[in-house]
Formats: C-alpha cells, structure tokens, sequence
C-alpha cells in the first residue's frame, strides 16, 4: 500500500539524522560518566584507572560545593524575582498607548542583544568599579563613599547584571500575554466594581499565571548555566562567595585540570537540575494545562 | 428606579464626530432598543451610558442624579457584553460573585444572591464549572447572572446575542423579555437586528450616523416611519421605495410599499416574475413591474407563481407610504 511504503520511506530518510542527533547526545553523556568513574587528572597521567564513585564523594564532599548549590539557587531564585516583579511592571508600562512607543519598546529589548561576558564586563568596568564606575561617582556627588559592589556584595551584584539581562525575555512574554488580554474583560470588571489595584490582582495576573510560568521555566534552564558573567566578573570569589556549581566544575576541570572529579560534578549537576526541574513542574506545570 | 436622560449628549474620537449630539429620556421599567446599521454610533451611545467612555460634551443624568462624571462602577448600572467577558479562571460561582466581592459582601450574603440568580437562570448545576466547560446559551445567562446580582438601576446589553447560532437566538430572546417582564428593571439593548428590536422592545431608538432618526414603539415605527431610513431599516422584507413617474403620481418624490401591503391579483400594476421563495407559511416573490421596477411582494404560502409568469399586483391604497424630496414622511 501507498502510505505503508510512504511511511517506511519517511522513516528511512529521516533515520539518519535521527541518529546522528542521537550519537552527538550519547557519546557526550557516555563520555562524561565513564571519566567520571575514573582516576583523570591532567597533572597526574600515572595515575588511571577506575576509581569507583570517589570522584563523587571528593566533588560533594569538597568544601566549595554546599556553599555552590546555594549560590545556585540563589542566583536563579533572585533572577527570577527581579524579572517576574519588573517585567509585569514594564509590561504594564509599555502596553499603555504612549509616544514613541515603538523606541521605547527596542530599547526594553536591546539587553538581551549583548553577549553576556560584554554586558558583564560594562557592568564590572563602567558602572561597579569603585574608583571609576558611575555608581561611585553618583555616590560621591551626592556625599556617600563608594561603594564596592563586586567585592562587598559579588553574588547580589551578579544577579543585578544577570536580570538586566533577562528582563527584556521576562518583559516581551509578558507583555505579549497582557496584549491577549480581552479589554472587555477588564471593562465588565471595572463595571463590577473592581479599581485598578483589584482589576490587577483578579484579572490580569490570573491571566498572565501561563506566561509567567514558561518565563520562570525557560529562566530556570538557562540560569542554572550561569558562567561566562560570574569569570568574568568575580571568578567565583572572593573566596567561594560566587562560586555556583558550573563555576566549580570548571575550577575543577581547567583549574584543577581534574578531569574525572568535574565529569562527576557535571552528573551531579545534571541530576540536581532534574531535581529542580521536577518540583517546578509539580509547583506551577498545571498552568500549562490548558 | 432607572430613569436615564442624556441631553445634548456629544462624543468625538479626535475629529471624528461619532455622536454629533443625542437627547433621549429612557423611563423607569423600560425595554429600549438601540437599533441601527454597524457604525451608526449604537455600542458607543450605550458605553457613554456606562461610563466606558467619557463624553465631550452634554449630560447624563441617571435617576435624576448627574451621572455624566461618575465612574462606572458608581452609576448603579451592569452590562452584559458582546463577547460576554467572563473571567475565564474563575468558576460560575466565582464569575457570577464577583461583583458583590468588590462591594465586599460577606460570603454568605453572596452565595445566597449567587444561589438565587442561578435558580432564575437554570445554572445551578453549573456553578463549579468554568466558562470554558459551558455551551454559548449558558455562557449568555452566566453574564446575565453577573449583572443581576448587582440588582442594578438598569441594564445594559451591547448585542449580547450575535454569537449565537439562530435557533438559540430566538430562545436567549424570549429569556430576556421574560426576565425583564420579572425584574421590572430598565433594560437598554443594542443590536443591528431590527426583528430583536422589534420583538423586545417598548421603545426603539432608530440611530444612523450617530443622530436618533425616530424613537417610538415597534408599531409606531413600523405605521409610520418618519423617514425614508426608519422606512428601508424597519420591516422585513424591507419596503419597496418608488421613484419616478409612479411616486409623481402620488404627488410625492419616493412612494414606500410594504411587501405584505401588496396584493397579487387584480390591479394597476403588471409585471414579471423573478425570484420566488416559498417559505410554506408564506412566499417572497420579486416581480419586476413594468416601468417601475423591481417590487418584493409577500404573499400567502399558498399562492402558485412560477419564475416567468406574468402577474398583477395591487398595492394597499390605505397603507401607502409617501416621502418627500429630504426624505421626510409626508402626511
């Protein structure tokens, strides 16, 4: 039959690529957990073989790594905060009918167009530094001493340069779902007898739930990442204090040169995002459903 | 009470003068429909009334008292939408109490009202369910119930039926003359459907353009039109409108004829004929009659008239319609 020998055909034709993303998926992953069964230091070629789940036990049980998981989660928490709370309020903003409203938006935008590593750099160069940043000049003009931001508070100041990157992604989400939003909905509401305060809290942000949901998903997948603006800035320190978990796994493998311990902190890291990944299903998937 | 008065009542959009100045009294108790074609300014009127929109100029007064700056939620009135606008994360009983929420009623208070609308609208099966799980004809009373509620000065309804398919239409329509013979309560209604204007309504306000062209009683409006407009928009089949030699012949510039004013047998005029639906209770036949035009007549279902056939008309002497040269009846 036609669609029989069509179907087979469609499949043929697409195995190979199927494959080909496949092996590019496995033989990392394989790769990863095979050295991290093993003894792989690049300062020590003498010393091979398998060494169980020791690689395991020295990356959890290392000093660094509880203090990591925290500045994990409080880096992607505190992200989140910021660019949930201000990208609604943006996306109030910039929904209302105002003059140059197209620029206005492209401004809102442009954050997310500069890399990363670039955006940190002006950050830490421009406006943080504390002998030559803008922030220290505003503090002087206005009487106060500047203030170092990178060294007295690095965690806090990295999550300012990671939301304001990320606000543009939360604001433009957002802002597309308050657009959906019917406008006879919020008149029959204020004709209910709902101010502002409450059309806000009874219409819009029930209908924006969805939206905020698959900003805080997709937030989450690419913050628990974080690395290029925490080299960057404070190289994980001073100390550990903005050590996150891929930050120590690359102190590990290209400081270290311990290949097999940041194999297994990278399967470590792989599980803990999968356990976060589950309880923020369970927490806010139902508002996916639709 | 719900007695509304606009007077002088002016709105524009920039430059655009979509209602040029409006003066109408709605009485306590009333049905009043709003009827006219799409953009005539109907929905816009009745959100001036709401307090949707704000006036440019003129008054509104609501129970006698100045209306014209309050908010909506002050004016005592509830609205039932187009696209009905319910909240769609919340439950009947959440949609239909939300209301008396923001006047902050204590939750007992409310259920008792939401129990009590739900009875008079057939939804108290429906009350954990969401808009979504609903069919159109009960989305409608769920929005209706969300205004009742508010036991409000009057109601206000922006052709809440367009969505419906037409047999529901007709039952959504006696629901709501029902529930207005019940409640007592002023009721303005907006639609482009002159046969729910002419069925509902105690009043109809005929809008063109903005400007009231007549307001009176279905009948009134159907006896005598005041203008050639009310005349072409009030009726259905719409009225034949004559020019020429045989409306010179009635000493007036358009001659209007009702189709159902025509008899075909014996008379003046002589035609072909064209089109003809028999509708079984009755037939619309267009006979194209010699040096007038085309002509649509009713008649009985009866009546056996081929495409071809030559007929006779006679026209209703008694029930002709004659206007003059503006457009104005002529009496």
């Amino acid at each position: 039959m036609a669609t029989q020998s069509s179907r087979s055909a469609a499949r043929a034709m697409l195995s190979p690529t199927v494959i080909l993303l496949l092996i590019w998926m496995i033989v990392p992953l394989a790769m990863t957990i095979w050295f991290s069964l093993q003894r792989y230091n690049l300062l020590y070629p003498d010393r091979t073989g398998f060494n169980d789940f020791g690689n395991y036990t020295r990356f959890v049980l290392s000093p660094a790594f509880g203090g990591a998981v925290v500045n994990t989660l409080i880096l992607v928490i505190g992200v989140l905060v910021i660019t949930v709370v201000l990208g609604i309020l943006i996306a109030l903003l910039i929904d209302q009918p105002i003059w140059g409203q197209g620029i206005v938006r492209i401004l809102v935008i442009s954050p997310f167009f500069i890399m990363p590593p670039v955006a940190a750099l002006i950050w830490k160069n421009m406006f943080m530094n504390p002998t030559n940043g803008l922030f220290a000049e505003a503090a002087k003009v206005i009487g106060l001493s500047p203030y170092d931001f990178l060294g007295q508070a690095p965690l806090t100041s990295i999550i300012l340069i990671v939301a304001w990157q990320w606000l543009p992604f939360a604001t433009l989400i957002l802002l597309t779902a308050l657009q959906s939003l019917s406008s006879e909905e919020l008149e029959a509401a204020e004709m209910d007898g709902a101010n502002a305060l409450k059309r806000f809290w009874y219409i819009m942000l029930p209908h924006l739930a969805r939206a905020i949901t698959v900003v805080v998903l997709i937030q989450t997948i690419f913050l628990l990442g974080i690395f290029g603006e925490i080299l960057v800035t404070t190289n994980g320190g001073p100390g550990t204090s903005s050590t996150t978990l891929p930050y120590l796994i690359y102190k590990e493998a290209l400081l270290d040169f311990d290949v097999g311990t940041a194999a297994a902190g990278g399967v470590v890291a792989v599980i803990l995002a999968n356990i976060v990944a589950f309880f923020l299903m369970r927490a806010i998937g139902k508002n996916l459903d639709a | 009470m719900g007695k509304i008065t606009l007077s002088q009542v002016r709105k524009s959009f920039g430059e655009v003068d979509v209602i040029p100045g409006i003066d109408l009294s709605i009485e306590d108790g009333e049905f009043v429909v709003f009827v006219g074609p799409s953009g005539c300014g109907k929905s816009t009127l009745l959100r001036l009334i709401a307090g949707l929109e704000d006036t440019t100029s003129g008054k509104i007064d609501i129970d006698g008292r100045d209306a014209t700056l309050l908010p909506p939620a002050q004016r005592g009135l509830a609205m039932v939408f187009q696209s009905y606008a319910l909240y769609p994360h919340m439950t009947v009983r959440k949609n239909i109490a939300f209301p008396l929420k923001m006047a902050g009623m204590s939750a007992a208070e409310q259920e008792a009202k939401v129990q009590h609308a739900a009875k008079i609208l057939n939804l108290t099966n429906y009350l954990d369910r969401r808009p979504g799980q609903l069919s159109g004809g009960q989305r409608q009373r769920v929005a209706i119930g969300r205004a009742i509620v508010r036991e409000p000065a009057a109601f206000l309804f922006d052709e809440p039926l367009s969505n419906l398919d037409a047999a529901l239409r007709v039952t959504m329509r006696q629901e709501i003359s029902e529930l207005h013979q019940s409640l007592k309560t002023t009721m303005i209604y907006v639609t482009h459907d002159q046969v729910e204007a002419m069925t509902m309504a105690d009043k109809i306000v005929v809008l063109n353009a903005g400007r009231v062209e007549q307001v009176g009683s279905p009948l009134d409006l159907y006896h005598s039109p005041r203008n050639l407009f009310v005349a072409g928009f009030i009726g259905s089949p719409k009225m034949n409108l004559i020019t020429g030699p045989e409306a010179a012949r009635h000493t007036c510039t358009t001659l209007g004829v009702r189709p159902e004013h025509i008899r075909v047998g014996d008379g003046p005029w002589q035609g072909v004929v064209g089109l003809s639906e028999h509708l079984g209770s009755d037939s619309f036949i267009k006979v194209e009659v010699d040096g007038i035009g085309t002509i649509n007549v009713r008649a009985g279902g009866e009546i056996d008239v081929r495409h071809g056939d030559r007929i006779r008309l006679a026209p209703d002497m008694d029930k002709l319609h004659r206007f003059d040269a503006e457009g104005l009846a002529l009496k």
